[in-house]
């Protein structure tokens, strides 16, 4: 056990130095750094001492050691637009992001779960059929468009909800939230609908075809078999043994989560991570490109520790060791 | 030949769903009109001569002060609907159909190797597959694009960004098949058959393209059909997000992007007509690589 | 008791009605054990799913009664024909690896069992569980009882399984091929304890089985099936001694016999050794009989080890390799056929795949004739040994490639090691094959689903053959295949081994058909031969303690 959590660990780390790596080699050799930081007036010596001040001429490992210490430090560089620095503009709109990221997580698991092993106990309902349709037409709408949709349908035609931005936030700390207030709420409800419908279609698909393999496996045949009440046989047999490649899959989907906020926010207006990642893109803000990119593979990496943790918790076969 | 093909299982279960049946008409009538845009469309969108701003904003033929030349209306240039929509379409596929092979041909090529040697190459491909699963398929494009933007001058950009674009959608999507390849690969290397070519000493190549891929080109299939419609929304995606392609040659993701200035206005059609049509388009394509699954799981005969 | 009369299962299917069972009659009283015994596609499966009401859909009963005690089984609704599963008729699985839910402990398991059908608190539910464990045979079961699946071992596990299909007190108990999935000492473990159930506790058992070995060590009537249908039944010193039916009695003969050696198998359609008879077989003979004119060519191998990466469990530490194989030495002399013996995980295998380099030894030497046998990782692509040593596998369904014809998969060999470079040559030597190992010419364009389990075995053979080996190793040949079938294919490789002069490996658990084949055996036990020499000197005086309970444990086939 403690050696699986260890080479989970290793491998986070690895994770997360390739990813570092990237924003590093982004930094340093898409667009020349210096040119970005000086004007058409700075001499070619000015240019030629900045340069070496910033140690640009240093052996590459050297700069990368240096830029990854900088890193775990909090100290991530400056934007090339703003002049502002790189960690706060992105600490700033952390909160919008992960508010926003969480509910539709939940949205999409609370509501998928629950959908999927009813469309694996009923695989010929008429329910399921119709289920099993609208996801599928789900998976094929782009989100951009089901965020269009609602906005359309609640944000303009029912007028009952804010159709963009962010409202009603409280401020804990340096934190800033908006789950609550009403108002907050209210601007949250369609972007999490919207981020969370995707993720909820792949979820009730996956817990479905997990759910109908356990069914067909011998310990439950076994189960049916000793006339174990149905309600126990689906809900504490094939519904725990169903969930550990499931939860796998979700850590893996956290990611899919805050990548495709970048396209709720920008539907929306909502003020977080992926808004500024476009707006970084479209000005080829390098930094801020790259230092986007190290938080959310560091979220994912987290996310699928703690997916590493709960994995040891449900399979004993992980936490007790086998006999001869 | 052709009546054993009718008789197979898979056909049968074809014949037998109408939803496949369906999906497969609308699928094969976007396609044939995409192919088919230049010699059937009326005007040609990208060719400011073929229409002019007099037509502007012509709802459907539905609906009052409609023109019947215009079928589904027109937008504030005065371009036809039905035109823009085949063009687009024409683009958004090949787009997707290009970065699609491309990913099939990286992500196979990659994951047969790894499973077939498995070790430290096995280790490798997989740690970059994991990296690659911590950036989703979405933001690996809009990296791509933004470094391509970094690296290129702006003139060379805009004239590459059909290839910019493509080569950004197959690399977020090559990780799918490279997993389901080396999953597959895995377990038909440990298959006797497998074993057998290679005690006899057959070149690994061989082993590997002519004995293993014919076997786990089923679940292959399936992927580059969910894939073909991911690489779809993925560019439909980056284009509404202003990073994939420009106004002036629009993509089914542009002009939504452009309908989406009217969305509060009385234009609908400028909106939910592409909208429409590219949902059917990947609604089709979906449910025919459903069917394709299922088709291939011989568990849920 | 259980009374099953007329019994007929239907499987509706888009190219007509299945009749899985037709016609089926079984009585079977307390105590009793009954065998159910066929190849496969006989149906036995199904007739225990149908008792049990779990018919794989879309199956079901079209017609036919079954009562147990007083009860109607096909009057039951749903929720009582599930509140008797378990209650009243419980079932065993074949393989104790994958029929206990691997997240709940032995105890979770026992106590929902015990509590779905009686009204007992926890307490007095883990009480019985405990004295049900101790009875059948888990010792410490008060400590033990609190484990997961995973920490049993397979005997063991299968234990664990039997306890739950008891520990309602059922009525009845059908074990689906109990002891398939098991060695052959742990079977003979598990079957006492199934008698042992049977006349302490009175409880019904049904048998299912395809081995005539363990029907007859432990049943008391035996109803033979075929098709769906039964062609015999009775009690089983009768059945099996004197059996009446055409088709009991070629199945067994059909089944080899562990006490003496034939000299081949008296199956239906056999006329002795075939005889090229047409053009193209007694060329394909001529080209095999010119490439191996010089005869087989003896194996030695010498103090052979082979170690595999243990799996690792700590960071720090290496992990300590797995011994496969330890200083294994043995010889089969040319011409010859030794046979190789031993429970799963012996290292049989591993000791082909060493041989044909699939697996890399870490120690030892090897010769085939008089050149060394390079290993694995360092033996050429182009090796002459590649095409002298040739291997016959275990799965006829995975060892064809699905994807090629037959023809590209005989003609292999014959292009690969540049035995033959006209295209049409090839053509007409792989049909000339295939009438060596009886098959059909026109086989040739067909795919490799479209034939049986034994036939794709001759087609499988012919492929090996097509490389003019001198040295062939048969790794468990005909232990997925049924009785009658294995019988034609044992009897085509002796045929073959007499007319070519091969020498053999022929690698098996099955003692008995060992003794058909081999000239000398040798016995490995965890990686280490016990034993090795002539066949009927092992058979008839083995040395070795561990050869003896071998064969003592192996089930009879004498009546």
């Amino acid at each position: 056990m403690v050696y699986f959590i260890l080479k989970r660990l290793v491998q986070s780390v690895f994770v997360m130095l390739a990813v570092a790596l990237l924003a590093f080699s982004l930094f340093r050799f898409v667009g020349d750094p210096v040119s970005q930081m000086t004007g058409v007036e700075t001499s070619v010596q000015d240019r030629e001492r900045l340069r070496e001040e910033l140690g640009l001429n240093d052996p590459f490992v050297l700069q990368f050691g240096r830029f990854a210490g900088d890193m775990l430090r909090g100290d991530f560089g400056f934007s090339y637009r703003t002049r502002q620095p790189v960690g706060e503009m992105i600490t700033d709109r952390i909160p919008a992001t992960l508010e926003l990221g969480t509910v539709a997580l939940l949205i999409s698991l609370l509501v998928g779960i629950p959908a999927g092993v009813y469309t694996a106990l009923r695989p010929r309902g008429f329910m399921t059929q119709t289920i099993l349709l609208t996801t599928l037409i789900g998976v094929s709408i782009p989100t951009f468009v089901i965020g269009i949709m609602l906005m359309f349908l609640f944000g303009v035609h029912l007028g009952w909800l804010p159709i963009f931005g962010r409202s009603g936030t409280v401020e804990i700390g340096s934190w800033t939230s908006s789950l609550f207030t009403l108002e907050g709420w209210r601007a949250l409800i369609l972007p999490a609908l919207t981020l969370g419908v995707y993720q909820l279609t792949l979820t009730m698909r996956l817990v479905r075809a997990e759910m109908m393999e356990v069914l067909r496996s011998d310990y439950i045949r076994f189960a049916t078999a000793r006339g174990i009440p149905y309600r126990r046989l689906h809900f504490r047999h094939a519904l725990a043994n169903t969930m550990i490649p499931v939860i796998t899959i979700i850590g893996l989907q956290f990611g899919g989560v805050i990548a495709f906020s970048i396209v709720t926010e920008s539907v929306f207006q909502w003020p977080g991570m992926g808004l500024l990642f476009l707006d970084s893109i479209r000005f080829v803000d390098i930094p801020v490109m790259g230092v986007y990119l190290v938080v959310i593979a560091f979220f994912f990496v987290l996310v699928n520790l703690l997916v590493d943790m709960l994995y040891i918790a449900i399979d004993p076969r992980l936490r007790v060791k086998e006999a001869a | 030949m052709l009546g054993r093909l009718w008789d197979t299982d898979g056909f049968w279960a074809f014949r037998h769903s109408p939803a496949a049946i369906l999906a497969a008409v609308v699928a094969i009538l976007i396609f044939g009109g995409a192919l088919l845009a230049p010699w059937i469309a009326q005007s040609n969108p990208y060719d400011l001569a073929t229409f002019t701003l007099m037509d502007g904003l012509l709802p459907p033929v539905w609906e009052d002060g409609a023109d019947p030349r215009f079928l589904l209306g027109t937008d504030d240039q005065g371009r036809d609907m039905v035109s823009a929509i085949l063009y687009g379409a024409r683009l958004s596929l090949l787009i997707g159909l290009m970065a699609m092979l491309i990913a099939t041909v990286l992500g196979v090529g990659l994951g047969l190797a790894a499973g077939y040697y498995g070790g430290r190459l096995d280790a490798i491909v997989m740690r970059i597959a994991d990296v690659q699963l911590a950036l989703p398929a979405i933001l690996t494009a809009l990296l791509i694009d933004g470094i391509a933007r970094g690296i290129l001058p702006t003139s060379a950009h805009e004239n590459l960004r059909v290839v910019v674009l493509t080569i950004a959608i197959a690399l977020s999507l090559w990780v799918n098949f490279a997993r389901t390849a080396r999953a597959s690969t895995f377990v038909e290397r440990n298959k006797e058959y497998v074993q057998a070519a290679i005690i006899m000493g057959q070149h690994p190549l061989r082993v590997m393209f002519w004995h293993i891929l014919p076997n786990i080109l089923g679940p292959l299939l399936v992927i580059m059909t969910v894939d073909l419609a991911s690489a779809i929304l993925l560019e439909a995606t980056l284009s509404f997000l202003g990073i994939g392609l420009p106004a002036d040659s629009p993509s089914l993701g542009t002009l939504i992007r452009i309908g989406m200035q009217f969305l509060l206005s009385g234009e609908w059609w400028i909106l939910w007509v592409p909208t429409l049509f590219l949902i059917a388009l990947v609604v089709s394509i979906n449910i025919l690589g459903d069917f394709l699954r299922d088709a291939f799981n011989p568990r849920l005969r | 008791m259980l009374d099953v009369k007329n019994l007929t299962v239907t499987f509706p299917s888009r190219r007509g009605d299945f009749t899985a069972i037709q016609d089926v009659s079984i009585q079977v009283k307390p105590g009793e054990i009954h065998g159910l015994v066929g190849e496969s596609g006989a149906g036995k499966s199904t007739i225990g799913a149908a008792i049990i009401g779990l018919l794989q859909p879309p199956g079901y009963v079209a017609s036919g009664l079954m009562t147990l005690g007083d009860t109607d089984l096909c009057a039951l609704t749903p929720e009582q024909a599930h509140e008797v599963r378990g209650d009243r008729i419980s079932m065993i699985f074949q393989d104790p690896q994958t029929s206990l839910n691997p997240l709940m402990t032995i105890e979770d398991q026992l106590i929902e069992t015990i509590q779905a059908h009686s009204d007992v608190s926890t307490s007095a539910a883990r009480k019985r569980a405990v004295d049900l464990l101790e009875e059948i045979g888990i010792k410490n079961a008060a400590d033990r009882i609190g484990a997961y699946p995973h920490q049993f071992s397979g005997g063991m596990r299968q234990r664990v399984v039997i306890a739950l299909a008891l520990c309602t007190d059922p009525e009845l108990i059908i074990a689906d091929e109990p002891t398939t999935a098991l060695d052959v000492a742990v079977q003979s473990q598990v079957l006492d304890l199934i008698r042992q159930l049977a006349d302490a506790r009175d409880i019904a058992f049904i048998l299912i089985t395809h081995d005539i070995g363990v029907i007859a060590q432990i049943t008391d009537n035996v109803t033979v099936l075929r098709g769906g249908r039964v062609m015999e039944t009775g009690a089983t010193e009768r059945v099996l001694g004197a059996p009446e039916h055409p088709y009991t009695k070629s199945l067994m003969a059909a089944v080899p016999r562990l006490d003496r050696k034939l000299d081949r198998f008296l199956v239906p359609g056999d006329g002795g050794p075939p005889t090229a008879s047409d053009k193209q077989g007694v060329d394909a003979e001529a080209w095999l009989l010119e490439g191996v004119q010089e005869g087989g060519l003896a194996l030695e191998v010498d103090s052979l080890t082979v170690r595999f990466a243990g799996t690792r469990t700590s960071l720090f530490r290496k992990p300590d390799p797995y011994v496969a194989l330890q200083d294994v030495s043995l010889t089969v002399p040319a011409g010859r056929v030794l046979g190789l013996v031993g429970e799963s995980g012996s290292g049989k295998s591993t000791l082909a795949k060493a041989i044909c380099g699939l697996v890399n030894p870490s120690g030892g030497n090897m010769r085939l004739g008089d050149a060394a046998l390079p290993y694995g990782k360092a033996r050429a692509r182009r090796d002459p040994s590649r095409r002298v040593v040739q291997m016959v596998f275990q799965d006829p369904y995975s060892s064809l490639n699905a994807r090629h014809r037959i023809g590209d998969i005989l003609a292999e060999p014959l292009a690969l090691y540049g035995l033959e470079p006209d295209k049409a040559a090839r053509h007409a030597l792989a049909i000339g094959m295939l009438r060596l190992v009886e098959l059909e010419p026109d086989v040739i364009d067909r795919y490799p689903h479209q034939f049986s389990g034994g036939q794709r075995q001759r087609i499988a053979v012919a492929r090996a053959l097509l490389a003019r080996p001198r040295f062939l190793i048969c790794d468990e040949p005909t232990s997925a295949l049924d009785v009658s079938i294995q019988a034609q294919i044992l009897n085509l490789l002796k045929d073959l081994q007499a007319k070519f002069n091969l020498t053999i490996l022929f690698i098996s658990h099955n003692l008995a058909v060992v003794r058909q084949m081999a000239d000398d055996v040798a016995v490995l036990q965890s990686g280490q031969i016990v034993e090795a020499g002539p066949s009927e000197t092992f058979f008839e005086a083995p040395k070795a303690t561990y050869s003896k309970s071998l064969l003592s444990l192996t089930p009879a086939t004498n009546f």
